[in-house]
């Protein structure tokens, strides 16, 4: 048996479908979270059934690219069942789908979520009228809490006990009819009381004012680095560095150090010894970097991002900067990849899906991997040159961010074309639910880890073997030149550059044994920004953008990445 | 009759036509934009920027190009039903 789950954007389909079927998808509060689609089981009755976690829609006649999935999954799959999810605070705009669903006569069950909103928002359904009128079972559900869950799995195994001798009640319409339609079930069924306009609603129009949604937009981001950075120093002085110097470290290097002693394994594995940031052992320095460095970032850059997701903000952010987009040749909804982008470039990359245009996503896909650089990269930057001060973290951010600049205005000029308008609904502002945060940032920090871990394994293997056999050596001899001259880099930074083909904040924190001066930290941090994505993002970029614009953002990354380089060698000296 | 550009940010207006092709109009009217509703408009994001609007209970950012198409009538407050 298939079972579709369908609805409009944002009305929680993704929570519905986790709650059905206990597989976890990732959801936020603005449309467009799920591009492509979830498979998930179900039991109804002693049979096994797959359900499908489908793009939201507003119909069936699409307009964008995640419509045409929709459609494309509803009249080819042929469900024999669908579960359709509605926002109870809209049920107006809702219906239109549902009843397109309905005019095909597949059975349907249909799930009113947010129904607790909707109950706060002063908005009376009578359901028993509702359920007639449509003619399949209507039930009340808040699915972030669990509330309506399991009546929605009794009502299905009902439903599909019942599908042979099922009659479909409406019937096919045109647009007019259908909303027709509707007007008579609303006027019949539903009732709203007038309330005065919360402090949240208040709080939404201001976030899209021309003068207090900047202002907002400006607390918003200081907030969020004050959080993220603030945090994350905390928990690594006074959790993550004890527990590695005073029990981690002496522990995994005499372990080590007893089973292969004066070996090839005990120098790729621990180095010099835990205390030792020359030493660039797997289980020493490359552990320490990505779980005491590294993983406090990347916990509370994605905390924070899950509190902004699942609030509303972002949609509104899109909307107030969508004319400086424009410049760049974007629309205001890439702030989406691009915001993901500081976190990983992979998933943010992936979510490039988002947007309509095939240049708009070539675009937005190039600048996140030339000037966007993660949470990972961020937190060594901020560990290798925050001692020195401030202004050498900004001048590095500065850099990257004037790249973006240009690189973008450069790409909006030379690909024919424009960049769509901004059509979007806008969510109401939703207090976050803290389980669901919790649990999204939990599998974000868990995909991170699963992500990472190989490729430091890897990266530091490959160093090590390349050096081991000389290869190093050749490279270094190719490069030297263009090192010492245009950036003002000692020979030794070419590991570091070739780790960065791996992972770049292992690569970066290997420029911290090499004793430079802090102008050249700032231009090999630098370099490693712009100079290559790491060996996940190009992967997705293929996928993604396909291999002839792969190239085309490649060539452009090293091209920047050379000139940028000596530039900032010649101001810094 | 104006334009949903032209139209001042918090008046109430209501929807009089939709200019522009049978796939834009479809497009609206999936999101519950079409003749006759009655609207907010809530802000002009700076720049010449989307508008956003209120209606139906939810809120919709529009480019300006099609808010230049979509025509409306100004309507009094009492009139407004949502």
């Amino acid at each position: 048996m298939k079972i579709l789950l369908m609805g409009n954007p944002n009305v929680g389909k993704s929570v519905v479908f986790s709650r059905l079927t206990g597989v976890h998808v990732v959801s936020s509060n603005y449309p467009g979270t799920t591009v492509g689609y979830t498979k998930g089981k179900i039991n109804v009755g002693t049979e096994e059934a797959d359900m499908m976690d489908v793009p939201g829609t507003y119909s069936l006649t699409p307009s964008c690219k995640a419509e045409e999935v929709a459609r494309d999954m509803f009249f080819d799959e042929k469900p024999d069942l669908v579960v359709n999810v509605l926002d109870s605070t809209n049920l107006e705009r809702n219906l239109f789908l549902t009843l397109q669903i309905l005019e095909s006569g597949i059975p349907t069950v249909i799930v009113l979520n947010m129904w607790d909103a909707a109950k706060r928002k002063g908005v009376h359904i009578n359901l028993e009228k509702l359920t007639k009128s449509l003619g399949v079972p209507v039930i009340p559900a808040t699915a972030v809490t669990g509330e309506g869950i399991n009546e929605t799995v009794s009502k299905i195994n009902e439903v599909s006990k019942g599908m042979d001798s099922y009659k479909p009640k409406i019937t096919s319409m045109n647009g007019d009819e259908r909303w027709a339609f509707i007007g008579n079930i609303l006027d019949d069924v539903q009732r709203i009381e007038h309330r005065h306009p919360t402090i949240l609603e208040r709080l939404e129009d201001a976030s899209v004012h021309p003068v207090f949604g900047f202002v907002i937009a400006a607390v918003v981001l200081y907030i969020t680095l004050e959080v993220v950075v603030g945090l994350s120093n905390m928990m690594i002085t006074y959790i993550m560095d004890p527990f590695y110097y005073n029990y981690y470290g002496p522990f995994i290097t005499n372990l080590i150090s007893g089973w292969f002693p004066n070996s090839i394994v005990q120098s790729i594995l621990v180095g010099t010894g835990y205390q030792d940031a020359t030493s660039f052992g797997i289980l020493t320095t490359g552990v320490y970097v990505e779980f005491a460095v590294v993983l406090p970032y990347i916990l509370f850059f994605y905390f924070m991002l899950g509190v902004l997701e699942d609030f509303g903000y972002l949609p509104r952010l899109a909307v107030l900067i969508d004319s400086l987009m424009h410049k760049i040749g974007l629309h205001g909804y890439s702030v989406i990849p691009i915001i993901l982008g500081f976190g990983c470039n992979f998933p943010a990359v992936m979510s490039t899906r988002i947007l309509e245009g095939k240049r708009e996503k070539f675009i937005a896909a190039t600048l996140i991997a030339i000037s966007v650089p993660c949470m990972a990269q961020t937190a060594v930057i901020i560990g290798l040159l925050g001692p020195y001060g401030l202004q050498y973290i900004a001048i590095v951010y500065g850099t990257l961010f004037l790249i973006f600049i240009f690189v973008g205005m450069l790409l909006n000029r030379l690909i024919k074309g424009e960049s769509p308008e901004v059509f979007l609904e806008i969510p109401p502002y939703r207090i976050p639910h803290l389980n669901t945060l919790l649990k999204k940032t939990w599998f974000r920090v868990k995909a991170f880890v699963i992500e990472a871990v190989p490729f430091v394994f890897l990266g530091v293997l490959a160093i090590n073997l390349l050096y081991i056999f000389g290869i190093m050596n050749v490279i270094i001899a190719a490069l030297s030149p263009v090192l010492s001259n245009l950036f003002g880099l000692p020979n030794d930074a070419i590991g570091a550059l070739v780790m960065g083909l791996l992972r770049k904040d292992l690569a970066t924190a290997m420029l911290a044994p090499l004793n430079l001066g802090i102008n050249q930290l700032v231009v090999a941090s630098t370099v490693l920004a712009v100079s290559f994505p790491c060996i996940a993002t190009l992967v997705i970029l293929l996928k993604e953008i396909g291999i002839k614009d792969t190239l085309k953002t490649l060539a452009l990354m090293m091209g920047m990445a050379l000139v940028v380089g000596t530039i900032l060698h010649l101001i810094l000296g | 009759m104006i334009s949903l550009t032209k139209l001042s940010v918090g008046e109430n207006a209501v929807i009089v036509e939709i200019k522009g092709g049978l796939g834009f109009k479809k497009r609206l009217e999936s999101l519950n934009l079409r003749k006759g509703k009655s609207l907010r408009k809530i802000s002009s994001a700076p720049f010449h920027g989307p508008v956003v609007i209120e209606i139906g209970g939810c809120k919709i950012a529009i480019g300006q190009g099609m808010a230049s198409k979509i025509l409306v009538e100004v309507a009094h407050e009492n009139t407004f039903n949502g």
